[in-house]
């Protein structure tokens, strides 16, 4: 049990993980960012305009829901879904960005720079630019921008401008080299509003903490619905924002059992697939963009490129605090592979009239294997972490058809 | 005894160096070396690997014979955050031909047999520490580095690293940034041997028109907490650039021009020799003002 330990050391370790791999340049806007967020998670009246932003702007809390139809489909455990897909922009991705917009009028920063895979991200940072009156640079890898055009479209009549990122694979990875050498050069006006709980400390300190939210509320919702605790909570795993806001709040909690899901993709060859804890796959400890994780690599260290169908789970290395879950055994991490997301994505779909992102029909997948071993009176929560609108042109071509 | 001698009285390091060692390396006796003469370095900066990695010892001997002071070579990484777009494409094409730490070092070892000239390793984290930090900085020494700065390693991070690189007599580098507080320029110092790389501003590598205001600045501030030499990297393009920053720093660090002029001669039979013409043309006719 990792009972005590789930804060990060003042440098932002969790056990081996974690810390601050960056050229000294940002070392300095890194603690004042560290020292903000200090300040402004002991000031009540941010906690105030953080929660009320929440509620009236992003219309939290999101419901629980009970996946009647699924479960009953599955013939085992009680399927709940927390449903982060009707918050505002279609994602859990608004919880943090909210939040860091917060932080970066305390700070005075008044440009806002972001990276995004699937697009979630980066709109609910135009967003919230938008709200603020921020000016916003998005950084998208150009395959995402081809495969998430809809996104990109949005954030752009939120105001925000898209730079393409024509490099390497370019997806996550290189949208995210791209906003690390912005911010290197505009440290003095810019804010980097990281998406994930990724990067350099704090970043994945700060965005679990304003991630949580999801799962303080499901603790309070299934104990109020069912009278206990669930058995088990499930959520997809790309940095791993969704399922760390999720898990963390039930960590002490020694009987819920929590799975993250990654993504298994086309198998288990390196660049087939975004599992990091896939060993066999070339996951293993490194460090890359600021921090020490898992990280998909070849034998000599560079870094893989990797394949999902969904963009948002696209990417080599995982937050810090999930290795040292994995490690520490608290977590058990597993992948869904892209074929079997594509049918999670359909069977909701046409049982529950919700349509999923595809990151979030990576967990349902995997939870309709756990219910079927588990009985009847046992609950299971699922983290639907966005809707799959987004996602209707990929499902279009994987199934072959046509859409204008 | 410490590789320079202290200038000033009461000098910082002089208590907190568990950093500095005891043998003077060769990159130490160069700097003392230029000191003594009252002359400035130059240090080119070239990417493992471009476009060759046989080229590549070649052109380490012939920088030395063009007058550098030492040479920072670079090991190719898939994700150079710290750099501009010419190092980032030097990068690929390095890692297009499948070089690697191993390839780098037996580079280093050829030139070894032709030159004494100072060679710092330069390299981003994960590389090193996939190939093994003791056994890095074991063959790293065997090949004839004298020392390694780690782009993405700030001192809080290289406990380890350092003493690794101490017990094998190679020099720690790191980067002193102008966002840098004093109290993280003392830090830098303290773990320091060799030379302190100063970034002349806020940014990624690559060509300017201009040396920033930013990096006298800087080598000012770094003054005053240290007397261990300082080179001036990132933006350093020109002969002139090169003169500017000898006004105020110990030496002058190229990179982006001198790699983006292996890039444009890339298939030129005499490649080496006009980079090292290049080299020589980067170097300011004019003597020093002091």
């Amino acid at each position: 049990m990792i009972k005590g330990s789930v804060q990060p050391d003042v440098r932002g370790h969790w056990g081996r993980y974690g810390g601050r791999f960056v050229p000294e340049t940002l070392m300095a806007p890194l603690e004042e960012l560290t020292q903000a967020y200090d300040r402004a998670r002991r000031d009540p009246s941010f906690q105030r305009e953080f929660e009320s932003l929440l509620r009236d702007y992003s219309g939290r809390p999101t419901p629980l829901f009970y996946a009647a139809r699924l479960t009953e489909y599955v013939g085992g455990a009680r399927i709940y879904l927390k449903r982060e897909d009707l918050s505002h922009t279609g994602s859990h991705k608004i919880n943090n960005a909210i939040g860091q917009a917060l932080l970066a009028r305390r700070m005075g920063k008044r440009r806002i720079i972001a990276e995004t895979g699937a697009g979630q991200h980066g709109v609910a940072t135009a967003t919230v630019c938008a709200l603020f009156g921020f000016a916003c640079v998005i950084y998208m890898g150009a395959e995402d921008m081809r495969r998430q055009a809809l996104n990109v479209f949005r954030m752009r009549l939120l105001g925000a401008e898209v730079r393409e990122v024509d490099l390497g694979s370019r997806t996550l990875k290189e949208a995210i080299n791209e906003a690390l050498r912005d911010w290197v050069t505009n440290v003095e006006d810019t804010y980097y509003l990281l998406g994930s709980a990724l990067g350099p400390h704090p970043y994945p300190l700060i965005v679990r903490e304003f991630q949580s939210i999801i799962g303080r509320e499901a603790r309070a919702q299934i104990l109020e619905r069912e009278g206990r605790l669930p058995d088990c909570l499930i959520a997809c795993v790309g940095g791993g924002s969704n399922s760390i806001g999720l898990f963390h709040p039930f960590l002490n909690d020694e009987r819920v059992r929590m799975v993250g899901v990654e993504a298994g993709g086309r198998g288990d060859e390196l660049g087939q697939h975004a599992a990091r804890f896939n060993a066999k796959g070339g996951g293993r400890p490194g460090v890359l963009q600021g921090t020490m994780s898992y990280v998909l690599q070849d034998e000599r260290g560079q870094i893989a490129s990797t394949h999902s169908i969904s963009a948002g789970l696209d990417y080599p290395a995982i937050g810090p605090e999930h290795a040292y879950l994995h490690d520490a055994g608290r977590v058990e991490y597993v992948s869904a592979s892209d074929a079997e997301a594509l049918e999670a994505f359909q069977l909701l779909s046409k049982l529950e009239g919700i349509l999923p992102a595809l990151e979030s029909a990576h967990a349902i997948a995997h939870a309709l294997k756990l219910a079927r071993e588990m009985g009847r009176d046992r609950i299971i929560i699922v983290n639907l972490s966005g809707r799959g609108d987004k996602d209707v042109h990929t499902v279009a071509h994987e199934l072959g058809q046509k859409i204008a | 005894m410490a590789p320079l001698k202290s200038r000033g009285e009461g000098s910082i390091e002089a208590f907190i160096s568990g950093a500095q060692k005891e043998s003077v390396t060769r990159i130490a006796e160069s700097f003392a070396r230029l000191r003594r003469e009252r002359r400035r370095g130059f240090i080119p900066f070239i990417t493992a690997g471009d476009p060759d990695i046989g080229t590549t010892g070649e052109l380490i001997v012939e920088l030395a014979r063009a007058g550098a002071t030492c040479i920072e070579l670079g090991v190719p990484f898939s994700d150079p955050v710290a750099d501009g777009p010419v190092i980032q494409r030097a990068s690929e094409r390095a890692l297009a031909q499948g070089v690697g730490v191993d390839e780098v070092l037996q580079a280093v070892a050829r030139a070894r047999k032709e030159t004494d000239l100072p060679i710092v390793l330069f390299s981003y984290y994960n590389p090193l520490l996939q190939y093994g930090l003791e056994r890095l900085a074991q063959d790293a020494r065997a090949a004839g580095i004298d020392g390694v700065l780690v782009t993405d390693l700030v001192p809080e991070e290289a406990a380890e690293w350092i003493e690794v690189l101490h017990a094998h007599e190679l020099d720690s580098i790191f980067l002193a940034a102008p966002t840098s507080t004093d109290e993280r320029l003392r830090l830098i110092a303290a773990k320091t041997s060799g030379f302190i790389y100063a970034v002349s501003r806020t940014g990624v590598t690559g060509e300017r028109a201009e040396v920033s205001a930013q990096a006298a600045r800087l080598v000012a501030r770094l003054r005053r907490l240290t007397d261990l030499p300082i080179a001036v990297g990132f933006g350093i393009s020109r002969a002139e650039h090169v003169a500017e920053v000898w006004q105020y720093a110990d030496a002058a660090v190229v990179g982006s021009s001198v790699v983006a002029e292996i890039a444009r001669l890339t298939g030129a039979p005499d490649l080496v020799r006009r980079v090292g013409a290049f080299a020589r043309s980067l170097l300011p006719t004019s003597e020093l003002p002091r």
